[in-house]
């Protein structure tokens, strides 16, 4: 079963890859989506037996590499971990499939884009199966060569080929850390399979083994905290995290689906994944984990100032991810695993939700995403609105939603924990609790109420032949979605709706101990879990009134009175720009890396290789050797007395050598 | 069968098929033609024969194999030739990459196609003499013979500035072959033999180590080649056909690579370790520095060749790291290196053969006409970069793994290339395959044809297979390599570690 739930994509993506130019987009469609669909229910039967029955088992395919001590395999790891990870890839995955069937029906080379999304879902599930560091590097690298592929799958729009290799790079500064920790781990514990390294990690690190351990000059702990943070810096690269965010919302440029599956709900949370996976060598490196609460919490602020002034409605929600990624490091850092990953879990609905909602707007204004030509929209795509007003309660944690359930959970731990940067990462999570709102009913009321504001641009073409041709105005006037794509609309908001009540007792609960078994780690002296239900009332509420108050403003700002957000603009335009402009991390690193490298690059091809090394080198000494054969020819003048000239200085000098050599 | 084993006939059936070709006369159309053909044919065999070699080879076994031995120039030095794990994979390399080397001449050479399927043959003998030679003198014959033809190939088929490229090709490689020289002759002096067995077996005084391990230094660095003596390579290649390109590349950069392995480790152990610390060192300024240098290049064929030198950077770092995952991750790289560069050139000699221009500039969105071309030069760009599941990855890993044990900030530099890598190669496939198809010129260019599809399947399906499955060829570099740090590093079998921050 579990080598179905894995091959079942690479088998759709072989098909639709290879032969999806002879069979046509169709039948590339149903395989893929089909295949993935099945995937999707086994992963839910997998669900239930290993998280609710005894099933935690490794199924191991074959070996990889084998080179000294060093053994890598490839293997199924499948434990609670794995199986919530697969139910998530893989229901997402096959909604998003679903709905691209409508949403990219217009596409030539759609069998290209369903083999892309199937490659994808291969990568991921190789990433979350993997028992051993190599594999998973492989999952990762390989969602990150899918993910470059599908951003820039309209490979003829310039911004979507650089937002693509933007990606790509970010990613790989990512996984330079990531690599760098794989190797510190193999050095340390002589493996790279979880099942070797976990059970040594704590006589490691509390001295019983490592004692006279001494790295770069680093005691045992201070070794394990470099290890966990280079994995981390990896999981900031995939994640989007602060310094490393750059590449999220340019990814926006892929197709929507994408932005939905691999942007929103699977791969930017392969972060915190990893994070949890290694969550028993994290919990040796308490400082490892101040840091991992540290960026989170940023993260989560500064993603969420930014959320608040874009117009781009996709980039809103590529902002709000990044949050939300922060919120769940937040949560990892503070020793509260299966909180993060409870997130990860209702996140990857209510997100998803909006983004295939976002997309369902998109294809309804053909291909228009600035919301400030929206508008109205509530009226004329009903259906998707009510969607989008459900991923918003989710998203904002309106009781009982999802979101609800899962985001109070962090806010409360970081009120509850002792740990370093808990007390900075409650109130950036509050903060940005109230951003969230803010941001999330923004978008939602400019692109659903108010006025139309898409009437002028598309007025002009449908109205041209005195508008009362039905045929002629279907065009142009924005129209519901198909039931393809509505249906995965649906089942994802019937998903953010009870994901949180119906998951809250097995993954943050009382049923924590029988649900998760080995597969997450905590100390017996992390108490997280337990602390986070004994917070005053205050702090359980203040989730609930950020929410009020941030749906209160983005409702005065923009249903009540629409002239405030110019105004405030205009009364603050130091810090409207630079919310606007994302900080400007672009420009900075710009300037920082990309120019110096060019810069350098140039250099060291002109100045190293050319003058420096080829001048001194061969074209020096030929060059030499060409001035020397001019001089001799020039001595051939031709005339005796030259030469006989020479030849006595010749003989006078060879005479005095002599005549001083033979005197000492 | 007469004392000649396999070996002696990978050497002796290229130079048959050569032979052969000198004697073809007729008209111009049948000569080209029949040597193509012959060509084909001779390569195809030396494959298949080397295919049996491989079968009847153990790989459980660190010891030299297939040896045979024939009386030469003395009793001391005699023709003798035998493989191990080390070598034959490199064989296997060079025979497999052959035919795709006549294959990819096809079409685009059309003068002297005779003496140029000839080069080819004499070549490619010499190449499997470097690799199965066990006698110091007679690998040292073939290491320098081997310039000859590929100087000619540069000279004569090349491009407009062939000459400058082949004489500095030669220049800087006599340089480094006349201090071998010198070397060889010492170690004669001192063993008593040219048996490469037994002066593997000799125990070299320290001070000559330092010595004679600097003077093949000389002489493989130029190969590999290493910073800085590299500016030859970009040169090369840029004027060099698209097959001598894929020798050059594939084959002919690795000898340095196998000279290390085979001499200067096992050989002089002292110095090795003593040395490793400046390997290292130029082994990460070539990584980083060509990876900055490859970023700006315009001509593509310029780019890969500085992408090769820092690849290359990984082998010496690895082999020096001197760990069971450097050297056989250093091994198992440049196998890896001769398929993806190799392909690489191969993929830019099929845009090259349709608008005779290498320049960046002239391309672009070339993936609009050019789906399945795209699907090639994308895998190999994958490849090149180093992704898990295709054999680049493989190598850079162990080569990083092995150093990271050597010298934590060898590895840490060395690891900022995956970043410089993805930089410079994915930029490359932007500006080629990606965005409209604008320029006039493109608007007709026509996709992979039949014998371009047969040219990048193989080495596309192989650059995957080994990626996945890299055992087959990691299994024979093992046995020589556990062998080799046993013997001649008990040191650092006893736990302590190189170059010493740790």
């Amino acid at each position: 079963m579990y080598h179905a739930i894995v091959f079942l994509p690479l088998l759709g993506f072989l098909i639709a890859g290879i032969f999806g130019r002879m069979i046509g987009p169709r039948p590339s469609e149903i395989v893929t989506t089909s295949f993935v669909a099945i995937a999707a229910l086994l992963s839910w039967i997998a669900l239930f037996s290993v998280g609710f029955g005894d099933g935690a088992t490794t199924v191991r395919i074959g070996n990889w590499m084998v080179s000294g001590e060093l053994a890598v395999d490839w293997a199924l790891r499948i434990d609670a971990l794995t199986v919530v990870m697969l139910v998530v890839v893989n229901t997402v995955s096959a909604l998003v499939h679903l709905y691209s069937i409508g949403y990219m029906h217009e596409d030539p080379s759609r069998s290209r884009f369903f083999a892309y999304l199937s490659l994808f879902t291969f990568a991921m599930l190789m990433l979350v199966t993997s028992d051993n560091l190599v594999q998973m590097f492989f999952g990762w690298e390989g969602v990150g060569l899918a993910s470059y592929l599908l951003i820039g799958f309209w490979y003829q729009k310039e911004s979507a080929n650089a937002a693509a290799m933007k990606a790509f790079v970010v990613n790989r500064v990512g996984d330079f850390g990531f690599a760098l920790g794989i190797f510190l781990v193999f050095y340390i514990f002589g493996s790279t399979s979880f099942d070797v390294i976990f059970p040594q990690v704590e006589a490691f690190a509390t001295g019983e083994a490592g004692a006279d351990f001494v790295f770069l000059g680093l005691d045992a702990q201070g070794t394990l905290t470099l290890a966990c943070l280079l994995l981390f810096m990896g999981a900031m690269g995939k994640s989007a995290q602060f310094l490393l965010h750059t590449w999220l919302p340019d990814a926006m440029e892929g197709p929507t689906p994408v932005s939905a599956l691999i942007h929103a709900a699977t791969m930017v949370t392969a972060g915190v994944f990893l994070v949890a996976r290694m969550s028993p060598l994290f919990e040796f490196a308490p400082t490892a984990l101040v840091v991992v609460t540290g960026i989170g919490a940023l993260t989560a602020f500064f993603a969420a100032t930014v959320g608040l002034v874009q117009n781009d409605i996709k980039r809103v929600i590529a902002y709000s991810t990044c949050s939300q990624l922060g919120y769940m490091f937040v949560a990892l850092g503070l020793g509260a695993y299966s909180v993060g990953i409870f997130h990860l879990f209702t996140h990857a609905f209510f997100k998803a939700l909006l983004f295939l909602g976002a997309g369902s707007v998109i294809h309804a204004m053909h291909h228009e995403q600035d919301m400030r030509n929206m508008g109205g929209l509530g009226k004329v795509i009903p259906l998707t609105a009510l969607m989008m007003v459900i991923g918003t309660i989710a998203l904002t944690g309106f009781p009982f939603t999802a979101g609800y359930y899962s985001k109070d959970a962090i806010i409360e731990a970081a009120y509850a924990s002792s740990a370093g940067m808990s007390d900075v990462a409650f109130v950036a999570v509050v903060i940005a609790a109230l951003f969230t709102s803010f941001y999330s009913w923004r978008l939602f009321f400019m692109t659903f109420a108010g006025k139309a504001r898409w009437g002028e641009g598309h007025g002009h073409d449908a109205h041209a032949g005195h508008g009362d041709d039905h045929a002629h105005h279907h065009d142009h006037k924005p129209h519901e979605s198909p039931p393809v794509m509505m249906i995965p609309l649906i089942l994802l908001a019937i998903g953010s709706l009870v994901a949180g009540f119906l998951f809250k007792g097995v993954f943050i609960g009382d049923g924590y101990e029988a649900f998760w078994g080995d597969a997450l780690y905590t100390r017996p002296d992390n108490t997280i879990l337990v602390d986070l239900h004994y917070v005053p009332a205050w702090v359980v509420w203040s989730p609930f009134v950020m929410m009020a108050i941030g749906f209160g403003l983005a409702y005065w700002m923009y249903v009540r009175d629409t002239s405030v957000p110019a105004r405030i603009a205009q009364e603050q335009p130091l810090v409207y720009r630079f919310l606007l402009n994302k900080w400007y991390f672009d420009e900075l690193y710009d300037i920082i890396f990309v120019r110096p490298a060019k810069r350098l690059g140039h250099f060291l091809w002109r100045t190293g290789d050319g003058k420096v090394i080829d001048g001194m080198g061969p074209d020096g000494i030929s060059a030499r050797v060409l001035d020397t054969t001019s001089w001799v020819v020039r001595l051939q003048t031709g005339y005796i007395y030259h030469y006989a000239f020479a030849m006595l200085v010749g003989a006078a000098a060879l005479v005095t050598w002599y005549l001083i050599a033979g005197v000492r | 069968m007469f004392g000649f084993g396999i070996l002696s006939g990978l050497l002796i059936l290229p130079l048959i098929g050569a032979a052969f070709i000198l004697t073809l006369r007729g008209d111009e159309a049948a000569i080209r033609n029949n040597a193509r053909w012959a060509a084909l044919a001779t390569t195809i065999v030396t494959f298949l024969l080397s295919l049996v070699a491989w079968a009847r080879f153990d790989t459980g076994s660190a010891d030299f194999q297939l040896v045979e031995s024939h009386a030469w120039l003395m009793e001391t030095t005699r023709f003798t030739l035998g493989v191990d794990g080390f070598s034959l994979p490199f064989v296997l390399l060079t025979t497999f990459l052959m035919p795709f080397c006549i294959l990819a001449s096809w079409e685009t050479i059309k003068t002297r196609i005779k003496e140029y399927m000839v080069a080819f043959l004499v070549l490619e003998a010499l190449m499997i003499g470097v690799f199965v030679a066990l006698d110091l003198v007679l690998f040292y014959i073939f290491f320098e013979a081997g310039l000859i033809p590929m100087f000619l190939i540069i000279g004569i088929w090349g491009g407009k500035r062939r000459i400058y490229a082949s004489f500095k090709f030669f220049l800087y490689t006599l340089l480094g072959s006349v201090l071998m020289l010198i070397a060889v002759v010492a170690m004669y002096w001192q063993a008593g033999t040219s048996d490469i067995p037994t002066l593997l077996a000799h125990d070299f005084p320290v001070s000559l180590q330092t010595w004679l391990w600097l003077a093949f230094f000389a002489s493989f660095a130029v190969k590999m080649p290493m910073w800085p003596v590299h500016t030859w390579l970009p040169d090369a290649h840029v004027e060099a056909p698209t097959a001598g390109s894929v020798i050059l590349a594939g084959i002919l950069l690795k000898m340095g690579g196998y000279g290390f392995i085979r001499f200067s480790i096992p050989m002089f152990p002292d110095a090795s370790m003593y040395f490793a610390p400046m390997v290292f060192a130029l082994s990460v300024i070539a990584i980083v520095y060509t990876s900055l240098v490859a970023l700006m290049q315009e001509d593509m064929k310029k780019l890969i060749a500085y992408s090769s030198v820092a690849h290359m950077g990984f082998v010496t770092m690895g082999l020096f790291s001197l760990t069971p995952q450097g050297i056989e991750g250093a091994m198992f790289q440049m196998i890896s290196h001769g398929l993806i560069s190799g392909a690489l050139f191969l993929c830019v000699g099929v845009i090259y053969d349709r608008m005779h221009t290498r320049e960046i500039k002239a391309y672009g969105g070339l993936i609009n006409r050019m789906p399945l071309y795209g699907v090639a030069f994308l895998l190999f760009t994958m490849a090149n970069v180093g992704l898990p599941g295709t054999s680049g990855f493989v190598g850079e890993f162990l080569t990083l793994i092995g150093a990271f044990q050597a010298n934590f900030w060898v590895a840490f530099v060395a690891t900022t290339g995956v970043i410089l890598s993805a930089c410079y190669a994915l930029w490359l496939y932007w500006r080629v395959m990606n965005g409209p198809l604008v320029k006039p010129e493109l608007q007709a260019i026509q996709d992979l044809d039949r014998r371009e599809v047969l040219l990048l399947a193989p080495l596309g399906i192989l650059v995957i297979y080994y990626g996945v499955q890299p055992q087959v060829i990691l299994d024979a570099f093992a046995a020589p390599t556990q062998a080799l740090l046993a013997n001649a590093y008990p040191v650092l079998q006893a736990g302590a570690s190189l170059a010493g921050i740790q």
